[in-house]
């Protein structure tokens, strides 16, 4: 599962564009997904991320590069389409025949992604209990509220078992029970072994359940890694009086300081050098009250990361 | 293939289910059984005081016929377009389309299956609801145009142009645009056949060209001309063709029957904006 052999992937993107007339809306985008894995794709809206996932799965074509999902090329129309079988989906605008009921849009889905007949009963009746619209599977899509119909979407894209699922902001119509339910859906996923690719700015979703984040602006990945990875520099919380210049001339040795009046925010220091910290706030006639070691938020990360573009990760 | 049969049901079910085909079916009884006490009339118009002769009834009913079957063509061309225009338009600007083209179906299987969906409604309807109003007037009056079954597949060839040209329109358009540019260029093509016969009556060849061109871009006039020519007795070719070349400017007269080569350009119009439709969503991108 080497990052230059697509097969090993559920996706690869090898500097993959996209443009509509003058306006860029993917500008060259790199990056692999593992399978199994399930991979938060961050980004601010407009930053591409739905461009992405139409490219991927073939909706829209790209201006330059090349993506490959769970091996197949995009640029092989038959290759993809016949990898677009194990594929599911949740488009961000989820809208399903209206004039059907939920079990026969399932149903349909059944058909036109080649599965055997003989599965449909089973794989809908599964589809319809994860997502909880059981009770409601003979009622037509037209009588749904949003949620509902967000909840049956997600049930189209369970079908068939897929060995990838990409989910494009699944939970933006849904109660807190319904994200909670959407969280839980996509741990069962991944253990059964289904890759998710969640399509999200909704960071604390993406914080709850992700290996791996992309965090994408402008149509560019501008940091990926685990979370671990991205969270790694520690920040340390400090209220203190009497600070003076050297003092924070001093500080600056051991990291990056944010002044914020009363509360001094000192990034990227270890918990190990918190002492030496304060040792030398106390040593240029500062006053301390307060010390709160604080683990950077995925937001702060996010925040900071497009704020100053020019120091990435 | 299958792919394309799964999305052809799909739209004879949504006809079904949004209840077009009942509204089709009661209005189109409505008509039937109004025409009907119409042709029933006939027999009993009198001239000078006498009841018509057999050949005066027929020939009545005959041109009678014509004209109802004219309203009937123009209600299927309408039919046809307002149900075809949005229809792709709709799926993608709803985004029902995105899921649906996410899975392992080729853009050339969709449009296939919306054509034969939309092909197969129309067939049925304008075939069933065309024989039964030829069999009602046969009930009435005992008159049965010369070729019937070559009639209704002239009304089912007219009615697949215009789908066609309509579901070429909806890949691109809304279906409000789509439909509005389907129908008027459906008007140019009838008012182009007049024109044309208009040129053949006074032997102007520049007219004439005018006729030839619009029969050619759509040729829906020129497949009515083709169904007319079905429903008339001798007699009335006989007596119209008394009239000399004037006769042809008359959209609801057929001097002759139509070309052979006019009816192949015909099929060969609707796979040629067939294969287009199949291009120009191809490079859509919903």
């Amino acid at each position: 599962m080497s990052p230059t052999d697509p097969a090993g992937l559920a996706l690869r993107t090898e500097e993959l564009a996209k443009r509509y007339g003058r306006i860029t809306a993917l500008a060259g985008l790199t990056m692999a997904v593992p399978r199994g894995e399930i991979f938060g794709y961050l980004g601010p809206n407009g930053a591409g991320k739905t461009t992405s996932v139409k490219l991927l799965l073939g909706l829209a074509r790209p201006t330059a590069g090349e993506a490959w999902v769970l091996g197949a090329p995009i640029s092989d129309p038959v290759a993809h389409r016949r990898a677009r079988r194990r594929i599911g989906y949740l488009p961000e605008l989820f809208r399903y025949q209206h004039w059907l009921t939920a079990r026969e849009v399932l149903r349909l889905h059944c058909a036109l992604a080649d599965m055997d007949r003989a599965v449909w009963d089973r794989e809908v009746g599964e589809a319809l209990g994860i997502v909880g619209l059981t009770e409601r599977a003979d009622d037509r899509v037209g009588g749904f509220s949003k949620g509902m119909q967000q909840r049956l979407g997600l049930g189209v894209a369970l079908l068939g078992r897929p060995e990838l699922v990409l989910l494009d902001e699944p939970t933006s119509a849904l109660d807190p029970v319904g994200r909670h339910d959407v969280r839980e859906i996509i741990r069962a996923l991944k253990a059964r072994g289904t890759g998710v690719f969640l399509n999200s700015h909704l960071l604390t979703e993406v914080e709850q359940v992700c290996d791996r984040v992309a965090i994408v602006d402008k149509g560019r990945v501008i940091a990926v890694g685990t979370l671990a990875e991205l969270l790694r520099s520690d920040a340390v919380r400090l209220r203190a009086t009497g600070v003076t210049a050297a003092a924070k001339e001093a500080i600056a040795a051991l990291g990056a300081l944010d002044d914020e009046g009363e509360w001094l925010v000192v990034r990227g220091i270890t918990p190990d050098l918190v002492p030496a910290l304060v040792d030398l706030l106390v040593r240029h006639g500062a006053r301390v009250y307060a010390v709160e070691p604080r683990h950077e938020s995925l937001e702060d990360r996010f925040l900071s990361l497009l704020e100053r573009p020019e120091r990435p990760a | 293939m299958s792919h394309a049969l799964i999305i052809a049901r799909l739209v004879v079910r949504e006809a079904a289910r949004r209840r077009l085909l009942l509204a089709l079916l009661i209005l189109t009884l409505i008509i039937i059984m109004l025409t009907g006490w119409g042709f029933s009339r006939i027999p009993t118009f009198t001239q000078g005081g006498r009841l018509l002769s057999d050949v005066a009834v027929k020939t009545v009913a005959s041109q009678f016929l014509i004209l109802t079957m004219f309203m009937f063509s123009f209600v299927l061309a309408m039919s046809a377009v307002f149900v075809a225009a949005p229809s792709i338009a709709n799926d993608v600007e709803s985004g029902i389309a995105l899921a649906v083209l996410s899975r392992p179906i080729s853009r050339t299987e969709y449009i296939l299956g919306k054509w034969l969906g939309h092909a197969l409604l129309l067939a049925i309807y304008a075939g069933g609801a065309g024989a039964i109003e030829l069999l009602v007037v046969n009930a009435v009056v005992g008159y049965l145009p010369p070729e019937p079954v070559a009639f209704l597949g002239f009304l089912i060839a007219e009615g697949l142009v215009i789908l066609t040209l309509a579901l070429l329109l909806s890949t691109r358009l809304s279906g409000m645009v789509g439909g509005v540019i389907a129908l008027v260029l459906f008007g140019i093509a009838w008012i182009g056949g007049i024109v044309g016969g208009i040129g053949a009556a006074f032997d102007n060849a520049t007219i004439g060209h005018v006729g030839t061109a619009t029969r050619l871009v759509l040729p829906t006039d020129a497949l009515w001309r083709g169904a007319v020519f079905t429903l008339e007795p001798a007699v009335v070719i006989g007596a119209s063709s008394q009239a000399g070349p004037a006769a042809a400017a008359n959209p609801f007269f057929a001097a002759a029957a139509l070309p052979l080569a006019m009816e192949l350009y015909a099929v060969a119009w609707v796979a040629v904006l067939l294969g287009l439709t199949v291009l120009s969503f191809r490079a859509r991108e919903p």
